[in-house]
């Protein structure tokens, strides 16, 4: 059973992990605005024609 | 494009509003004005036209275009601007009142196709933001703005913005104490499982090493995310205040002590569940306290409706002067729709000056020469000339700043149900554990440390913390829906308690706009079509009204146009003389104040009749004034008293009319009402009525369009919503209502576990079984009974 020892072990470190990258989202601002995102993924990217006519 | 149902009427393809004329035609698309216009053609030329196929008319009226940027070259000012700049690029966020819709998004994030020395552009919708990285050797602070302004999206610019930069505010650490404490409370929870489901003989070894572990975890819980209750704790016991964070802090000591001894002790295991559960939940409650609708700024004064800079003469030459450097003498020139920014002498030009945001009037004053002009107005017509004889801070307007109820802390106005709870709340907790400490000492000492631990870990008021904050943002966020944006969930309980009902009248109770306009005379197509070609001469608000009220039509050729600023017009079209204006000028008598504004019209001496323009109500006064029932009515206005009749319908009482009440008369009087004991709520909406907004227990700012400027306040009400009030008044009384009822439910869980604590035998089971139990209760009913509340009062 002490191989218990090495599994918490490990749990808690996972859990570091996914602690330290909301820390690191944080930091990184990307909590910041969380509507504009929404609304710019409705946005169809651009088709630029006078690029493509010349591979045409 | 949208054609109305009319042929004469048409829509400008870039604002939607009607066409007043045919002049502006690019490519069978119609627009209202040329600045429209112009915006199109600036648009189409980089290939941008997409910006009109996500949204119909995405823009704004561009009608006036007089806008001049030239103090951004001013490097004190655009330092003051610039959030961050290196030797090649700068950064600057503007905020951006027209960012609408996705079409605004769309377009202000292609501005690199427009000019290629921006190189990155990322609006924040909800705030109305744009942030800007640009090469500031290819373009300065002052093309950036003007290339915004070319595409219709001016940017705010205000005194508040430069001052803003100075205090920022420190980012606030709620955010990863909350990370730290879900963090801690989920192991935590993982590793007490065992516990509770029991641990045989043979591992036992187990139980210390999880023990042991879970102290670990509840250092940073109580150092770190715990600690802001314990610095509250002190800061309220040395002003000799008990609140509740007292309990809460006493509570987590508790807890934090008796699971370091019996784990040290090895006899038992420990309650930093419960620990950890409590102070997650707790900091949760706090943050949805805290959530507020930050898109609008409830904090602004008469500094974010003044200009940046001013354009002064200085020896013949015009030249832009930031406002903090403006002097007594100095000779100012202020164009059409500018504000004036001190107190001056006009010296030259006519000046119609719109006070209607500083005394409430509704109609552009006439000045003479060398009449005094208080600032805060806002000119219309041509440029004027002015010789500045007050500095800016020591203003007719800005002086009402100064007053005692701007600089004193604002938020402890009205105590609180939880505040005022809190306190008999410890006294009796703490009396309870004593007593249970003395009754059992005698017998068991260790039974008596038990029991009083115990009763202070039960009877830890977290339900208690919660109640208040759950069921307010969901009040909040109900009010919100309802377009009525509360600055903090504390001003709910405010609203419930108010028994005066104070309202300024224009722009409060009347529509912001005089647009309820109708035509006393029968006029034939020609004689409309010369009505309309005079008006179009004006700048007159009055004439701009008939133009667009008669539509747009064909111009004939004007001649002898002779304007007198504040009276009418006259003007000569194929030898037929046309005298447009007041009685005074029209009929050489003066008229009886006590109607409403009328332009009257004779052509070649025959008089023809009048246009009358009302100021129309907004729906739902009298909805407002059956209200008297409960509350004390009145109206504070600062016009004259020639609407005093029609208002009596609407405020019954006697004595509840005052006119002609200056800002600072408004502010005396709101405290006069206090002195009396009343609870007073102020509805205005101009900087005429801030000093009252800030004087009254609840101040609530009405306006138009929320992000258009309104003076600092506990509320905006979108005027819309105006009919509403009564509602929102019953509503914020039923949700004061349910977190008395949730107070009775979290009492009742306490009293269920302080029958186990005073015995001294409360297992860790029970106690982290009851802690998220009561919690959960009472989220869940408080959001659940305002829900229904708010279906009641036809919220939602």
């Amino acid at each position: 059973m002490n191989i218990i020892y090495f599994l918490i072990g490990c749990s808690v470190l996972l859990a570091l992990g996914f602690l330290g990258a909301f820390f690191w989202a944080q930091g990184n601002g990307q909590n910041d605005d969380l509507y504009t995102p929404s609304m710019r993924m409705l946005i169809e990217d651009e088709e630029e024609p006078e690029k493509d006519q010349p591979n045409a | 494009m949208i054609k109305s149902p009319t042929l004469d009427k048409t829509t400008c393809y870039h604002c939607g509003d009607d066409c007043t004329t045919i002049e502006y035609i690019v490519e069978d698309k119609h627009f209202c004005c040329h600045g429209c216009k112009s915006v199109y053609e600036v648009l189409s030329a980089d290939g941008l036209c997409n910006y009109y196929s996500y949204n119909e008319h995405p823009g704004v009226t561009r009608k006036q275009t007089n806008k001049r940027f030239d103090y951004l070259s001013d490097p004190t000012i655009a330092s003051e601007l610039i959030d961050y700049q290196d030797t090649r690029i700068s950064i600057v966020t503007f905020y951006i009142p027209h960012i609408h819709c996705s079409s605004c998004l769309w377009l202000l994030e292609k501005l690199n196709k427009i000019n290629p020395a921006i190189q990155y552009c990322r609006v924040d919708f909800l705030k109305k933001q744009l942030n800007i990285r640009y090469d500031h050797e290819n373009l300065n602070l002052q093309q950036l703005v003007e290339l915004l302004d070319n595409i219709g999206y001016e940017p705010l610019i205000s005194l508040q913005d430069v001052i803003k930069k100075q205090n920022t505010t420190d980012k606030d650490s709620l955010v990863p104490k909350i990370a730290v404490a879900g963090f801690c409370f989920g192991n935590v929870m993982l590793l007490s499982f065992p516990e509770y489901f029991g641990l045989s003989a043979f591992e036992q070894t187990f139980k210390h090493f999880f023990g042991w572990i879970n102290i670990l975890f509840s250092l940073p819980i109580v150092f770190y995310s715990g600690i802001g209750y314990f610095t509250s704790a002190w800061q309220n016991l040395k002003n000799r205040v008990l609140n509740i964070d007292f309990p809460l802090a006493l509570g987590i000591a508790v807890l934090f002590g008796r699971t370091v001894t019996e784990v040290v002790t090895h006899s038992g295991a420990g309650f930093a569940d419960t620990l950890c559960g409590l102070v997650f939940f707790l900091l949760i409650g706090k943050f949805v306290q805290r959530k507020t609708y930050h898109h609008i700024s409830f904090e602004r004064d008469y500094r974010s409706f003044f200009p940046v800079a001013v354009h002064i003469i200085d020896n013949g030459v015009e030249k832009p002067v930031p406002l903090a450097r403006l002097n007594i003498g100095d000779r100012i020139i202020i164009r059409n729709g500018e504000i004036i920014p001190a107190d001056a002498i006009l010296l030259n030009g006519h000046a119609l000056v719109d006070f209607s945001f500083v005394t409430g009037e509704s109609t552009p004053v006439n000045k003479t020469l060398g009449e005094i002009i208080y600032a805060g107005g806002r000119q219309t017509g041509e440029a004027i000339e002015l010789e500045v004889i007050k500095p800016v801070s020591q203003s007719y307007l800005t002086q009402l700043w100064n007053n005692e109820a701007f600089t004193r802390t604002q938020d402890k106005r009205m105590q609180t149900f939880n505040e005022k709870v809190s306190k008999y709340f410890t006294i009796v907790l703490l009396s309870i554990a004593f007593a249970s400490l003395i009754f059992w000492l005698p017998i068991n000492a260790t039974r008596g440390l038990a029991a009083f631990t115990a009763v202070l870990i039960v009877a830890c008021p977290c339900a208690l913390a919660l109640s208040t904050p759950f069921t307010m943002s969901a009040a909040l966020s109900i009010f919100d829906r309802n377009r009525f944006y509360l600055k903090n969930t504390n001003v709910v309980e405010q609203l419930a308690a108010v028994d005066t009902i104070v309202m300024d009248k224009t722009g409060t109770i009347t529509n912001g706009s005089v647009d309820n306009i109708k035509l006393e005379a029968n006029l034939t197509d020609r004689q409309k079509q010369m009505i309309y070609s005079v008006c179009s001469n004006s700048n007159h608000p009055l004439s701009r009204i008939i133009c667009r009220f008669l539509g747009s039509m064909k111009q004939l050729k004007v001649s002898d146009y002779w304007e007198m600023a504040g009276k009418g017009m006259t003007a000569r079209i194929d030898n037929e003389l046309l005298f447009i204006g007041s009685a005074q000028l029209v009929l050489g008598c003066s008229e009886d104040i006590a109607t409403n504004t009328k332009v009257h019209l004779t052509i070649n001496d025959k008089y023809l009749g009048y246009f009358s323009f009302a100021l129309s109500y907004r729906d739902g006064l009298s909805n407002i004034s059956d209200l008297s029932a409960y509350y004390d009515l009145m109206l504070l206005s600062g016009d004259q008293d020639h609407e005093k009749k029609d208002l009596g319908r609407f405020f019954k009482r006697p004595g509840s009319l005052h006119f002609n009440q200056s800002p600072q008369s408004k502010l005396d009087f709101i405290q006069a009402l206090q002195s009396n004991g009343s609870k007073v709520l102020m509805i205005g909406d101009g900087l005429n009525d801030s000093g009252a907004l800030k004087q009254s227990d609840l101040g609530i700012a009405i306006t138009d369009n929320v992000n258009n400027f309104s003076p600092g306040s506990d509320a905006i009400l979108d005027g819309k919503s105006f009919d509403k009030l009564p509602a929102f008044l019953r509503f914020a009384k039923n949700t004061v209502a349910i977190i008395h009822f949730s107070f009775f439910i979290s009492l009742t869980y306490n009293l269920v576990g302080l029958s186990y604590a005073v015995t001294g035998n409360l297992s860790p089971l029970i106690a982290a079984i009851l802690m998220p139990v009561s919690t959960v209760t009472i989220i869940s009913f408080t959001s659940i009974a305002t829900h229904f509340a708010a279906k009641r009062r036809k919220l939602i």
